[in-house]
């Protein structure tokens, strides 16, 4: 533990939770901890009080490594023509239900 | 828990009973609550509000069963339970009370929490101390209670045991946190469990109400709690390098309605409301 522990300098985690079993987990938002178990812990009191959750992932947000907002059109942008992509050209006959 | 007794659980007994269980779990829940909007984090101050509510949430369904108790008391006998004047004010008009009479209409001598969970939070480490003490205790204790013959008393106990549960475990994280953590954060914890420590004895006294409920299969041995308790102090010790305090006079009183200063602080604030617009609801 850090020698210096004030609360500005708990490191910021991120919180993501599975709302019942079989679903994935998913990214509920983000708090302060000290350490890992005081991270899922303080993600139980944050996030699950309302039994939103089963299981809690909690990762130091200093690990998530994101895309750059400034790079979206090079990334995004050429996927908006590419329409076949998208299974919709299909006729499905009416004996497959549920589709 | 061992029953030596076929005879019916007299009513004042379980009330007795029920009563000093639900106050202990009224202040402790209060004391916590105090810390709302005050916690040292946000997300502790959650947690904390969190584990207050857990209390609260304890201490109605002890005094909702408290109050039938004490309904079904002979008329006659029902005055001569509490000597509080705000309550004996409702019994000369009302025959029954609830829940909200029972923590809100009793003066301090009529509450029977053990000392230990009306002593003030003063710091962080004095809050994470008393909370420890009392999880630990709470923990062994309902694993017994959810044993007993009571049906009430076995159900509040299960559902309690699973809230204690994480109780215990956070709290003596936060010992291990603070005794291993910084210079500063270890004297203070190593203070707090110093000065908190007298208050842990009464925990394992049993009085006259703790031996009756014992023999008549409804309560537990508070006694056979101390070996299981000790342990469990002693490895958190471990684990956070605190020093086991000395074997020190133990303070006794709360069992018998002899409390601290602060008990009446604590009831100056929580009653307040109902004393000043009785009957008032929001």
């Amino acid at each position: 533990m850090e020698k210096e522990m004030k609360k500005s300098e708990w490191p910021l985690w991120e919180v993501f939770i599975r709302s019942k079993a079989g679903l994935d987990h998913k990214h509920a938002g983000s708090l302060h901890a000290a350490d890992e178990q005081m991270a899922i812990e303080n993600a139980r009191d944050v996030y699950t009080r309302r039994m939103e959750g089963v299981s809690i992932w909690v990762v130091e947000s200093k690990y998530i490594h994101a895309s750059d907002p400034g790079e979206a059109d090079s990334l995004y942008d050429p996927a908006n023509d590419k329409i076949y992509r998208h299974p919709t050209f299909y006729n499905l006959p009416d004996e497959v239900k549920y589709m | 828990m061992e029953s030596n007794s076929q005879s019916p659980i007299p009513k004042s007994l379980l009330l007795d009973y029920t009563l000093r269980l639900a106050d202990d779990a009224l202040i402790i829940g209060h004391r916590l609550s105090e810390w709302c909007g005050h916690g040292p984090i946000l997300e502790q101050d959650i947690a904390l509000t969190n584990t207050s509510l857990d209390h609260l949430g304890r201490a109605r369904s002890l005094y909702q069963y408290a109050a039938e108790q004490f309904n079904a008391l002979p008329a006659e006998k029902k005055k001569d339970v509490f000597t509080s004047v705000a309550l004996q004010q409702v019994l000369n008009t009302e025959t029954n009370v609830d829940e909200d009479d029972l923590a809100y209409l009793r003066d301090g001598w009529d509450f029977r929490n053990v000392l230990l969970v009306e002593q003030p939070n003063n710091d962080w480490a004095y809050t994470i101390a008393r909370a420890f003490f009392y999880d630990a205790f709470n923990y062994f204790f309902f694993t017994e209670l959810v044993k007993g013959k009571d049906e009430t008393l076995s159900a509040i106990a299960e559902k309690s045991l699973k809230e204690v549960t994480y109780h215990l475990r956070w709290s003596s994280e936060w010992v291990v946190r603070l005794g291993d953590g910084t210079d500063e954060s270890h004297q203070r914890m190593q203070k707090a469990i110093n000065e908190l420590w007298s208050y842990t004895g009464e925990l394992f006294t049993a009085n006259e109400t703790d031996k009756a409920a014992h023999q008549g299969g409804i309560g537990v041995d508070v006694n056979s709690l101390l070996q299981p308790w000790t342990e469990c102090v002693r490895n958190v010790f471990a684990e956070a390098n605190i020093t086991m305090p000395q074997t020190v006079w133990m303070q006794q009183g709360g069992k018998e309605g002899r409390h601290s200063e602060h008990l009446g602080y604590i009831l100056a604030e929580l009653q307040f409301m109902q004393r000043a617009y009785p009957g008032m609801e929001w």
